[in-house]
This record gives C-alpha cells, structure tokens and sequence, in this order.
C-alpha cells in the first residue's frame, strides 16, 4: 500500500479517541454554550420581574440557534486601520483555547473528554489563560481607544487573579497530592470529604478568581458596557465576535469544571462513602424524571398547541433518559444479587451517574456565577486591583501555609476536623485583619488627597 | 531636555504611592502624565451606552485616569426657544414636553405658571392640586428613570427593571388622565383641561402604598452594598461652594448641604399646603446625591397622599380667553423640576405669541459641573458622575 496512506491509517489508529472527541467538543460546545446563554437570559429575566426571549421556540427555546444563524449571515466587518491578520487571529485564538482546556475535563470516570493526563489541572489552567492572549490581541489589533483600554484592563486583571486563583488551587492539589483529574476525584473519595469542606477560604477565593477571570460581573471591567462600550470586543461584529462570546462561556464552563474537580468532589455523589445511602444513585433518575412530570404540567398551559405538543415531546425525552438510568440502576442491583448480564455494568453505571452529578455541580457553579452578576454593581479598576493583590493574594498565600499546617497536624494524631476548623479562624481572622487594614489605608489616602482643590476649573 | 524633566517630577509622584480613591493632583500640577507618556483623547459619545442620549464628552486621560474633558454638545438641537416665537402660547405649550422628556409634567407646569404670571390670572384651587399630584408622581418617575439608568451604569443591572416596573405605575395614571404616557401635554395655560377621571385618587393611593416597600427594595439592593459604596463614596465630589458658583441646583445642591427647593422657598402650585421634608446630603459625592434623590422620592410620595386626601371641588380652568394676549411685558417664573431649577424667562410684546422664550434648563446648568467634578478620578467615574448628574440631553440642547 501507498506508505502515505499507511502512515495516515496509523494516525488515525492510534488517535481516533482523541479525534472524535475533538470532533464532539467542537460541535456540541458551542451549542451547549449557546444553551447557557439562554439560561443565562432566563434567570436574569425571571430576577427582573420580566419573562425573557419568550418568541423563538416555546420559551424562547430555538433562540440561541436563531442567534447563531443570525450572527454567522452578519456583514463581515474588519475596521480599515486595523491590524487585519491579527484582528482575524484573535478570536480564534480565544475559542481554541477554551475548547481545548475541555479536552482534558473528566465529566465521570468513563467521561474523560480526551484523555487523562498527569497534569491534568495544570494543562486545563495553562491552556484556558492563552485565551486572553486572544483578548489582549484583539483589542491591540482593533485600533480603538476602547478596545486597547479594555484589552488593558484584562491583561492586568489576568495577572492578578490568576495568581490568587492559582495559589488556591494549590490549596486543593496539597490536599490530594497529584494534578491527574481522577486522581484528585479519587482523592476526595479516599478522604471522604469534599475538599471545599477541607479548604472552605481555598474554595472561597477560587470562586473569587474564577468570576474575575472570565471577565464576569462584578469583575467583568474589560467589556463594561456602560464605560468601554464593549471592551476588547467593541470593534467585533458578526461571527468573529460570537467566537469571543462562545469562548467565554465555554471558560465558564471550564472553570466551572476545575472548580468541581477541585473542591466539590468531581463526579462523586453527595456522601460516596456511605453504603446506606447507595440509594442515592437512583436520584438522577428521579430528578431527570421529576423535569418531564413537570413539563407536563405546563404542556397544558401553554397557549398555542406546537408549544403543547414541545413540551410533551421534551418531558418524553426526559422519560426515556429517567428510564435508560434507571434500568442500568435495576440490572446493576441484579448485578448484585447474582444475575449475570453481559453488560460492563461498573464501568457504565457510574460513568452516567458521574456525568449526571458532576454536570449539576457544573450548572450550581455557573448559577452562582449568573445570580452575583444581576446582583452587584461593577467594581472600578483600581479597587479590583487591590482586592486582588492587597486582600486575595495574601489570603491565598496564608492559606496554602494554614492547609499545610491542618495537614500537618492530622499526620501527628490531631483530629483533621479540629486542625481544619482552627487553621480556617486563623484565616478568617487574617482576612478581617486585612479586609479592615487596607479599608484604614485606603481612608487616610482619600481623606488626604481629596483637601487639596489647586487645580480645579 | 524638558522630556526628561518631565519624567523625573512624575517618578517622584509615583514614589508618594497614592493608591486608592487618589487624585494625581502632583501630576497634574507638574503638568506631565504619571509615565511621562502621551495623553490618551478618548471619544465618548455620543453614541456611547452610557453617556444618557447624545452627550460626546472628549477624555483627556493619562492611563485611565481623567486629566480634563470637553463637552460637546448640540446633537439634539431642534431650536425650541426659536420656534416659540413663531407659535401662539397655547401651540408651544407641548413643545416643552420635548426639553425633558423624562419630566414633561414638570415643565409644562413651569411654563403653564409662567404665562399665567403674564397674564396676570391663576389656576383654581381644585386644578393647582391636581397639578401638584401629577408633578409630584412625574418627579418619582424621573427619579425612577434616573436611579435604574445610574445603577446600571456602575454595572447593577437589576434595579433598572424594578424602577421601570414601578413608572409604568404611574405611566398608566397619566394614560388614563390624559392619554399619553411620555410627552403628556397634561395641563393647560389658566388651570387643566380634563377632569380627574374616576378612580384616580384611588390609583394614586394605591400606587404610594405600594411605593414605600418598593424603595426599600432599591435600598436593599444597593444603599449598604460595599461595591455600590466603593463606588459612589468621595466620587465627584461637589461642594455647596462649588455648586452656587457653577449654578448647579436639585439634588446635586442639596446634596452638597444646602437647603434650598423652590417648593419651599417660593411656593407654586399647591406646595403650600403641605407638610414635608427636604432631604439634604453633607459630602456633595455620589452617594449622597443618591441618598437625597431616594429620600425625595420617599417625600414625594408623602405629598401625593396629602394632597388627594383633600382635592378642592369646582372648576378646573382659570378665567382665560381663547385667544392668549398677554400685556407687553416680561416675566421669569422657576420652579423646582426633578433635576433642579426650572426656570422660564417670556417677554410678550403684546400680541398671540411670545416675543422671546428663554429657558432656563437645570440639565444644561448641572453638566458645567462635569469637568470639575471628573478631574482626577477614572474612567469608570465618568459614567458614574455623569449618571449622577441626571442629564437629560433633550433638556440640555433643547
């Protein structure tokens, strides 16, 4: 045979796996990030008193496709003075690396996206912080006061919440002693704890870091819309600037993950260790259940009858996914009891649970991300970076030597929980400490500069 | 070589370290940027998400820090004061609906005030309460406006929905009075043209019992919320010095300590009879014209239901003819709109149409203030400042 063809046949041979999920992550993450939005959309609605995209589909359901059609036949607009390459590079950039960080994202034990690598959390964080060189490109190439302003802005936020997002991350990676993804999952097994309840500052200031760095409110300064117009983003139209938008909802997905695998105990149901609660993994079933009987109950409210038979046609969904988990659950209890089904009944089971806890853990993460944007106001620049670098970093730092010292004392016969409630007062206590300091510092500074009125008017 | 002199004196800037809610007086004074690098002219407006209409503000900055600004204003000229002269009194009465258009009320009061100065007449009682009630529901309609617009530009984007959930309240009062809900044409020269209709004491009522919990839910959202505070607290700062010197008056003046409403000092319309407070600040900040604005809303409220306790029956209109000539003459009549005092200036040489109309704006007298009060501070306290001083731009161009 032709050596070329050989060669490409044994490509494909030994990285199918990877090729088809690469496959997968680029044609359903968009989708599933266009889904966010929508929820995004329909939370932030019900919050203000309004109902939300309510035209396209029943309840606005066909709009994030309606968008994306909208946005792909857009004018293709590429500013005269700008840098064209680049300006074309950019958003790329952005979208590749939020969908390749998910390529190492477990959603279960038989769920790992690509392949689970031994610096798994080091991979995912290296490679989701090169999509800001997309932001900062794009805002250099753009040639507009605003998007170099905004461009600005995250390239330093960047800097300074990485390195508190990075520092209590170390928190979590000292607790489980490796950076593979199902090591850390299996760690947390092992330990029977989450680790958010071994490190609750540590899970704290991740969450913190995280909002600020996918530039979301209140941190979301590089696109404030009231003061930059769009940011970075201004200059784009069209389908490069849904990359961008698609690239920071896949990030939030991605932090969102880390976040999971890290502290909230990856795919692992609530109390994993408890037998008596093994009927626990029944829930999903349940739950998945529990959405269609609802979506009954609105079928018959819905005004016009292609809504009716929609939502009859989502609960049927729902009922045949309720019914697929709960027959693997059925024929893995007569697994149990001495039924032999040719099934890998342990390797599937768990993997469709997993994927079902680890995605609702994934959803409360992003939900608590959209829920503080419709929230607070924006802080201003100057004072997320003090946040930053005069309250979160230093926190972070005292905190990796506090779980160090909580470790430390449960190897030498102190009761963990003890060592872990003591060492989190003494932090809490450092925050305070620092919280009231820097609010002193910032006081005196204010009170002083604002006296003097030289050179008004 | 001036460059590097230039550099030295900001290097020793920098060393001082002043962080926080600083202004870089010491740059500015040593006239260089704190890099010793260009400044950067930002274009802001007039289309920009925030600047409230079609404001264009140019930001001299130094990084972000504002270092000067220059209003550009004129977008929406349309030449009300000159079309005044070429139309009779009553024709130009809804013309000035068009200068605020967030307060249309408001200013045909002014005005509707000021020609019957001219003519020498009043309104009956029964219509100057009626006035005074729908001024009063269109003063909490303009704080409405200004209070979600100016929390959604420092970025909380969730009390803009609850303050047009409660203006469309009283948007219906107004539909029902008179049919229109923005520009309302509500009042006419000598008194009012429609009778209350049936009920509306009762949608008053029911609007400012149910107001009260509504604030709260604003101040619940935002009065204790550390960002909001870190965020208004010392920003654009205005003095009571500062404010009779530039003109400035409302919120912004009372909130710099000064007691001064026209409702209260020279009172029209029906403001004499009724007991309330006037809210004053002590820092003339941000914040504190965000306290004063709230607690107005609060006493406008406690007028509304004062005055449909006791609305005086008989006519509605004043004894007026059909064609308005007034005497030669001229006449200045103010009075204290939502954004501060509104004043109309009308000479009459005698014959169906004014001779001359001036107003006297408070948005256009209140956005002198800007330059002063953005030195020094950010770019994301320029959106701030300018929310805070609740232009509306139909209002300063006219």
């Amino acid at each position: 045979m032709n050596p070329t063809v050989l060669t490409i046949l044994h490509f494909l041979q030994t990285w199918w796996v990877e090729l088809t999920c690469g496959v997968v992550i680029v044609a359903v993450v968009p989708l599933v990030a266009g889904y966010v939005v929508l929820l995004e959309r329909k939370l932030m609605a019900d919050m203000q008193a309004r109902l939300g995209p309510m035209r396209v589909g029943p309840h606005g359901l066909l709009q994030p496709i309606a968008d994306a059609v909208k946005l792909l036949i857009k004018e293709d607009i590429i500013p005269a003075e700008s840098d064209k390459f680049i300006f074309w590079l950019a958003p790329v950039i952005s979208m590749v690396a939020a969908l390749t960080s998910m390529g190492a994202v477990a959603f279960g034990p038989a769920f790992q996206v690509a392949r689970d690598i031994n610096i798994g959390i080091l991979f995912v964080l290296g490679v989701s912080s090169l999509g800001f060189l997309g932001i900062i490109l794009g805002g250099w190439a753009s040639n507009s006061h605003y998007s170099i302003l905004g461009a600005l802005r995250s390239t330093a936020q960047l800097v300074s919440y990485e390195t508190a997002g990075g520092l209590a991350i170390i928190s979590a990676l000292l607790l489980s002693g490796t950076l593979k993804i199902s090591a850390i999952v299996q760690a947390q097994y092992d330990q029977h704890a989450w680790f958010i309840f071994l490190a609750p500052v540590a899970g704290f200031i991740y969450l913190v870091a995280s909002i600020a760095e996918t530039n979301r409110a209140p941190f979301d300064l590089p696109e404030a819309e009231s003061e930059l117009v769009a940011g970075y983003m201004t200059e784009y139209s069209g389908f490069r600037w849904a990359l961008y938008f698609l690239g920071e909802y896949a990030n939030m997905i991605v932090v969102g993950s880390i976040a999971t695998t890290l502290f909230l105990g990856g795919w692992l149901r609530p109390f994993p260790n408890v037998h008596w609660l093994n009927w626990l993994d029944f829930l999903p079933a349940v739950i998945i259940a529990l959405v269609g009987v609802y979506c009954i109950y609105r079928a018959g409210k819905q005004p016009v009858k292609v809504q009716t038979g929609f939502m009859w046609a989502v609960a049927l969904g729902c009922f045949a996914v309720a019914f697929v988990f709960a027959a693997l659950w059925l024929l893995h209890l007569f697994h149990r009891f001495g039924v032999l089904i040719p099934l890998n009944l342990d390797f599937i089971l768990p993997g469709l649970n997993g994927a079902f806890w680890f995605l609702l853990k994934v959803s409360g993460y992003i939900y608590v991300f959209m829920w503080l944007r419709f929230t607070l106001p924006r802080y201003r620049f100057d004072q997320l970076m003090h946040l930053g670098w005069y309250i979160l970093i230093p926190l972070a730092i005292i905190n990796v030597f506090a779980v160090g010292i909580s470790m430390l004392l449960e190897a030498n016969g102190v009761n963990r929980w003890i060592g872990m409630v003591l060492t989190t007062v003494l932090v809490l206590a450092a925050a305070v400490f620092l919280v009231r300091w820097h609010d002193q510092r910032t006081e005196s500074a204010s009170t002083a500069s604002l006296t003097p009125d030289s050179y008004a008017g | 070589m001036p460059g590097f002199a230039k550099t030295s004196a900001s290097k020793a800037v920098s060393k001082k370290g002043n962080l926080g809610n600083t202004l870089h007086d010491d740059a500015l004074q040593n006239n260089g940027t704190l890099l010793g690098a260009d400044e950067l002219v930002l274009n802001m407006g007039p289309q920009h998400p925030s600047t409230h209409g079609v404001l264009r503000v140019k930001l001299k900055l130094d990084g972000e820090r504002v270092r000067g600004t220059e209003c550009v204003i004129g977008y929406l000229h349309r030449g009300v004061e000159k079309i005044a002269e070429n139309r009779t009194y009553q024709q130009f009465a809804p013309y000035v609906d068009r200068m605020d258009y967030v307060a249309a009320i408001s200013n045909g009061l002014g005005y509707c005030e000021a020609v019957e100065k001219l003519l020498n007449v009043e309104a009956p009682p029964r219509a100057r309460v009626i006035r005074t009630i729908l001024t009063e529901l269109q003063r909490i309609a303009s704080h409405l406006v200004w209070l979600g617009t100016h929390a959604l530009d420092i970025g909380a984007l969730t009390p803009l929905f609850y303050c047009m959930r409660e203006r469309e309240e009283i948007l219906k009062v107004f539909e029902k009075y008179c049919g229109a809900r923005l520009t309302t044409h509500a009042f006419r020269i000598g008194g009012l043209q429609y009778e209350s209709y049936d009920g509306f004491e009762k949608d008053v009522e029911r609007f400012c019992n149910d107001f009260e919990r509504r604030i709260q839910e604003y101040v619940d959202l935002l009065t204790g919320n550390s960002i909001w505070i870190g965020r208004t607290r010392n920003v654009g700062v205005l003095n009571a010095a500062d404010c009779i010197a530039l003109g400035a008056s409302g919120p912004i003046l009372r909130a710099a300590g000064v007691k001064w409403d026209l409702r209260k000092a020279q009172p029209y319309a029906s403001y004499d009879q009724y007991k309330f407070e006037i809210p004053v600040g002590t820092n003339g900040d941000t914040y504190d014209r965000y306290m004063v604005r709230i607690e107005e809303m609060r006493q406008s409220r406690l007028i509304c239901l004062q005055a449909i306790e006791k609305i005086p029956e008989g006519a509605i209109m004043g004894k007026v003819g059909k064609v308005i000539k007034p005497p030669a003459g001229e006449i200045y009549h103010s009075i204290e709109a939502p954004k501060g005092i509104l004043g109309y200036y009308i000479v009459s040489d005698a014959t169906t149409q004014p001779y001359r109309v001036r107003v006297r704006p408070p948005s256009f007298i209140n956005l002198q203030a800007l330059d002063k009060m953005v030195r020094g501070h950010l770019v994301a306290d320029v959106v701030a400042i300018i929310g805070t001083l609740d232009i509306v731009l139909g209002e300063v161009d006219r």
